[in-house]
């Protein structure tokens, strides 16, 4: 058994490793986990992991986060040095991002796609004062990436795409498929995608991006799947953590 | 000049990266800035990192913000032992994939527990709601569960059977509650024995002088109307 990759790519950190494993040519089994099926809950993932995706299983080895499993893939498949720089501070802004990503980026850009489609899709409504302080948190984050992170350079962490901007992109994408073009009135930004899709390749995002953008229409015409009675349960744990 | 590093010792990565350059042998100047009293929004500091954070290391020409990535940094260019962040694939994406999990959950989780339970009432005069410190003090358990089966499991440290950076990560996040007066360790002997492993590696001396300002910080008195206004939003993002 090759090295396989449990992915959903309705999520942003699934895209990410997905693109990337694509892009090297990293050998891989895709095995598919839907989470609107709570199949993440159901013994779809490898004995003894946490139930999250996106999870790497390379013979015993299971490995979790998106971050750890980028870099493995990336040391593994000897990618091409830009991607995760050897060189040390080449290196260190990479993870330089990382760390503000953690804060602003992570769980704020998810937040819409469960106010908006998960929640009414249970019948569990988020009441409107969440959804306006993740809107403001959205537009903060953004504002800082466009004027602080990324600023005058080509690329989050320096000249050249890096894991950094993968991460990114998809976080991004994931609050442009629930309706709103975080592009729209900012050109650095704007360029910026322009930049890492022109280096992904334009199938391969389109491939990569079908799913999350079709969740909105599969919303409205009533075909998203009923989640069964215990992932009902773990939905509204992780709706009343939303800030 | 030689390298520096921008700490207060009351934020939990502060203490990680202190504990780890004084541990590894760095060469550093130290230099304080205190949160608590506005410093990381002077114009002295926003020169050094125009987005207020601490910690900041400072080599040279070469700014480096976020504790893992300083941490990684001194790593290398220290040519620390490779226990701490290993050479080997697998190993190495061992303490990769702890120091990704804990940003965003422990890390909170921690930061979460001191404010609500301790900052926020006695330093700011703020009340805060039962509920909301129920449900912090809920989503710490679940984080130290995870930590335990997730992380822990049945090694020695974090990331296998050596001490690497995730294990100075996770201990400095924990001592925030323990500052709370949360007994973290009481409940969770497995958790209280990798502590002990973990102290004996860094070193008592060390670890008690890393973590001496934020167990002091229930003696903090209460701040002054300016400064309550200055910290004010902070308060609405820990509430």
């Amino acid at each position: 058994m090759g090295l396989e990759l449990y992915l959903d790519l309705l999520s942003q950190p699934c895209r990410a490793v997905y693109i990337f494993a694509k892009k090297i040519g990293v050998p891989f089994e895709l095995r598919p986990v839907e989470l609107l099926k709570g199949q993440h809950l159901q013994g779809f993932l490898p004995a003894g992991s946490p139930q999250v995706v996106p999870i790497l299983k390379d013979g015993d080895f299971i490995l979790h986060q998106s971050v750890a499993i980028l870099i493995y893939l990336s040391c593994k498949y000897q990618a091409a040095d830009h991607w995760y720089p050897a060189d040390l501070q080449a290196r260190a802004r990479v993870h330089e991002y990382l760390g503000w990503h953690a804060d602003f980026i992570r769980g704020t850009f998810g937040v819409s796609l469960w106010t908006q489609v998960l929640a009414p899709h249970i019948g569990a409504p988020v009441p409107e004062e969440k959804v306006t302080r993740n809107r403001a948190a959205v537009d903060s984050a953004l504002q800082q990436l466009e004027e602080q992170v990324l600023g005058d350079k080509a690329f989050l962490a320096g000249p050249q795409l890096t894991l950094a901007d993968l991460l990114a992109l998809e976080e991004l994408m994931q609050v442009v498929a629930m309706g709103r073009d975080v592009f729209a009135g900012r050109p650095r930004l704007a360029a910026w995608r322009g930049r890492v899709e022109a280096v992904l390749g334009a199938d391969l995002c389109r491939e990569a991006h079908g799913p999350i953008l079709n969740v909105l229409a599969q919303a409205a015409s009533k075909q998203l799947p009923q989640p069964p009675a215990e992932f009902r349960h773990w939905m509204l744990l992780r709706l009343s953590r939303i800030p | 000049m030689g390298l520096e590093l921008y700490l207060d010792l009351l934020s939990q990565p502060c203490r990680a990266v202190y504990i780890f350059a004084k541990k590894i042998g760095v060469p550093f100047e130290l230099r304080i800035v205190e949160l608590l009293k506005g410093q990381h929004c002077s114009q002295e500091f926003i020169q050094v990192n125009p987005l207020r954070k601490v910690p900041v290391l400072k080599d040279g020409d070469f700014t480096l913000a976020e504790s893992v990535a300083i941490l990684l940094y001194l790593s290398r260019k220290y040519e620390a032992p490779d226990h701490w962040y290993p050479q080997d694939l697998q190993a190495c994406a061992r303490v990769d994939e702890y120091l990704a999990w804990q940003h965003t959950s422990l890390r909170r989780s921690c930061s979460m527990v001191l404010w609500q339970k301790m900052m926020l009432p006695q330093f700011l005069g703020e009340r805060v709601p039962p509920e909301a410190l129920a449900a912090t003090m809920a989503e710490l358990e679940r984080c130290l569960q995870l930590l335990e089966d997730k992380f822990l499991k049945d090694d020695d440290f974090l990331a296998g059977p050596r001490i690497s950076v995730a294990d100075l990560v996770a201990i400095t996040e924990l001592m925030h509650p323990v500052s709370a007066g949360c007994s973290v360790f009481q409940t969770r002997p497995k958790l209280a024995a990798w502590q002990q492993r973990v102290e004996e590696e860094v070193g008592a001396g060390l670890f008690q002088e890393a973590h001496e300002v934020v167990l002091k910080a229930r003696d903090l008195p209460p701040v002054d109307t300016a400064m309550k206004d200055q910290l004010k939003p902070l308060v609405e993002v820990l509430l």
